[in-house]
């Protein structure tokens, strides 16, 4: 029997990546995918409490997760075609228009 | 001793792999990685018993969103992509900070208490299945963030037209 604690282990560690990679990529299509990898580690660990504490609400907040995500991914995507639009570009430090 | 070999590999794997997203100087290869990551996460909720989940990971993550972020990629210029560096200047800043919430949680992990367990044994799961005990729950207890879920999915669809469509002359 793996402990819950192995999973809890991966779960942050993934999330960690995921931070990492959030603040420190250049490309927001990158920016993006490193928030679905966030989700993703939340989801792991939702769903092995769920096995071992033998609640399935685990479970059903993991499904709410994935719709939140896939309607984050919509509209920030969106988001980024309205960018490249404007600015023609995607790279987050060419965006400086708001520095005082 | 059997199921220990199985979960370290698909924790070695998903950790490796999640480097490699973040990591690619392409685009394209990042996408490519997040694929067999997504796949090798929907092994691991097979492994908690929880195969609607799975079957669900691989559809919306994998079939859905993957296509979402790949015709995204085709925006960027590669060839300039290749060129300038992948990470903006407060990178290590980045690192700095990932690193320690890392240490924070793991160093916490140690003192979690489980609470009781449920009424949810993996005998009462086997005997009724899984999706049906999934349905019953999803469709009483939680039927109200279900419509919610169902809300916000309608507003995505109409705020990503909104936001991606040409703006009309005059």
């Amino acid at each position: 029997m793996v402990p819950l604690s192995w999973y809890m282990a991966l779960s942050i560690i993934v999330f960690s990546i995921g931070v990492f990679g959030f603040l420190s990529r250049r490309n927001v299509i990158l920016m993006f995918m490193s928030i679905e990898l966030m989700l993703n580690a939340v989801n792991i660990n939702l769903i092995a409490m769920s096995h071992y504490l033998q609640d399935m609400r685990g479970q059903i907040l993991a499904f709410f997760v994935i719709a939140v995500a896939a309607a984050e991914a919509a509209i920030g995507l969106a988001i980024v075609i309205a960018l490249f639009r404007n600015k023609a570009t995607a790279h987050v430090d060419d965006m400086k228009e708001m520095r005082g | 001793m059997i199921q220990q070999a199985f979960f370290g590999y698909f924790a070695f794997a998903i950790t490796v792999l999640s480097l490699l997203v973040i990591t690619r100087k392409n685009p394209i290869h990042s996408v490519a990685w997040m694929l067999l990551l997504f796949f090798h996460i929907a092994s691991l909720y097979l492994f908690l018993n929880a195969e609607f989940l799975a079957a669900v990971q691989v559809i919306v993550y994998a079939g859905a969103i993957l296509v979402l972020f790949l015709f995204a990629v085709l925006l960027v210029n590669v060839r300039e992509e290749m060129k300038i560096s992948r990470f903006i200047g407060a990178g290590a800043t980045g690192f700095a900070f990932a690193a320690a919430l890392l240490v924070v949680v793991l160093m916490s992990i140690r003192s979690f208490i489980a609470a009781p367990p449920g009424i949810y044994t993996v005998d009462l799961i086997k005997q009724e299945t899984h999706t049906v005990v999934l349905g019953k729950i999803l469709y009483t207890e939680f039927l109200y963030p279900f419509e919610v879920a169902s809300l916000i999915l309608l507003v995505a669809i109409i705020g990503a037209i909104v936001l991606a469509k040409r703006r009309l002359k005059g």
